[in-house]
């Protein structure tokens, strides 16, 4: 979806003001809701691409006024509702009052290493081979889908170029919206940045994005 | 006007907000507290980014491990023990001469956390993630970094679920250095690329 996530190119947000010696948190909160949603994650009701499309369904003014911890708080009460955990009842009275849905498993203590270790990996094997190859020239497609997408639209409708086929991977647009792995290749693609920004354009600039393979179309 | 000294009420209406769902969740026995408090001190004390310094500091003493690391960076960086979430398929790139590498997630704030641990504000927030892939070294001045007219700049927008961790260049003056040493000269920022790597003192 065309979102407040999608920054690539945006103008207007000011400098980056990195924090010398930055801590990891800036309050008590912060390190809560990390551990929260990881927990809550862990429940098995959703995957990485759902909740970050729902992080990026919030309205842009609330997402561009939020810190990045609070569009995780956000996002993860609309989760929690959706998959029948929270209720608005529990929400409004800051208590549990309603029955809430099973989930597949719960995170224990003891178990958060081994879960953490091993992660969610996104690989999966391709019985197709890879349609392009390294070297390849490509064009990426030019849509707008109102759903969860990972081709920013700064590189849509680009020309560019395989540098290199990656590897199968579960494709995002569908299964934040339940509808399936579907996995497809994956590949880096490059872009001069003449190609994308056009007039005035860093001429020693190169961008490189990670497709899914229905994004290329041959060039 | 009341004045309700409860603690509760002396939290700011986000940290409440947090509190409460925690409460919840704890309430109905989907999350145990205990967990989270193992997951804070595992991403505030075991992992960060000396991870990644302990991995370029091999790349430039070992050339067998640089190659491989280049080959394939999930396996090389596996042998050292730093796996897990947020690292599952990790890419290294090399800085050059030529080359300067920078890593930016547009579209949220991908990051390799089994290497460099939880990112930083700035590299989650809006001016960083718009900047980056138009104007890398307007963004890098602001880093107190100003690359040579001529330098190659790539940006590697984590668009998928590989994560990127660049390889800054050895500084000159480091030959023999153990890789504890080396390790010390690379910083976090220099792995993302909005540094190089520290000249020696």
């Amino acid at each position: 979806m065309n979102g407040p996530q999608d920054l690539g190119g945006q103008m207007g947000f000011g400098p980056v003001a990195p924090e010398k010696d930055e801590p990891y948190f800036h309050a008590d909160w912060e390190r809560r809701a990390l551990g929260v949603t990881l927990c809550a994650g862990a429940m098995g009701a959703w995957n990485i691409d759902e909740s970050r499309h729902a992080r990026e369904s919030l309205h842009p003014a609330d997402y561009y006024s939020s810190s990045y911890y609070q569009i995780w708080i956000k996002a993860l009460e609309t989760l929690l509702k959706r998959h029948g955990f929270v209720s608005e009842r529990d929400l409004g009275a800051g208590d549990a009052i309603d029955a809430a849905a099973t989930p597949k498993r719960v995170l224990q203590a003891e178990n958060v290493p081994a879960v953490l270790a091993k992660g969610g990996p996104c690989d999966r094997p391709m019985a197709e081979p890879a349609r392009f190859k390294a070297g390849d020239p490509v064009r990426t497609k030019n849509f707008n889908p109102t759903g969860h997408t990972r081709l920013p639209r700064y590189a849509r409708g680009k020309r560019g170029k395989i540098e290199a086929v990656r590897d199968g991977f579960v494709f995002p647009d569908s299964n934040a919206h339940g509808q399936g792995e579907n996995p497809q290749w994956v590949y880096t693609v490059v872009f001069d940045g003449t190609e994308i920004w056009g007039e005035g354009a860093d001429p020693t600039l190169v961008v490189s994005i990670d497709a899914w393979e229905s994004y290329l179309e041959p060039a | 006007m009341s004045h309700d000294h409860d603690h509760d009420n002396e939290l700011d209406p986000f940290a409440a907000r947090v509190r409460a769902l925690e409460t919840i969740l704890t309430r109905k026995g989907l999350i145990d507290p205990a967990a989270i408090d193992v997951i804070v001190d595992t991403y505030e004390t075991k992992i960060g980014p000396r991870n990644g310094a302990r991995v370029v500091a091999k790349a430039w003493s070992d050339p067998a491990f640089a190659d491989w690391l280049k080959r394939d960076a999930t396996a090389a960086i596996e042998s050292l023990s730093y796996t897990g979430r947020q690292g599952e398929h990790m890419q290294a790139v090399f800085n050059t001469e030529e080359t300067h590498n920078l890593v930016v997630c547009t579209l949220c704030s991908c990051y390799p956390w089994s290497v460099l641990g939880l990112p930083p504000v700035w590299y989650k927030a809006p001016p960083y993630r718009s900047r980056a892939v138009i104007d890398p070294r307007g963004v890098l001045e602001e880093f107190g970094l100003t690359l040579p007219a001529a330098t190659r700049i790539r940006v590697w927008d984590s668009t998928a679920e590989l994560r990127y961790l660049v390889v800054p260049i050895r500084p000159a003056g480091t030959e023999g250095w153990s890789e504890e040493r080396l390790a010390e000269l690379v910083s976090r920022d220099a792995m993302i690329g909005t540094a190089l790597a520290r000249e020696p003192a």
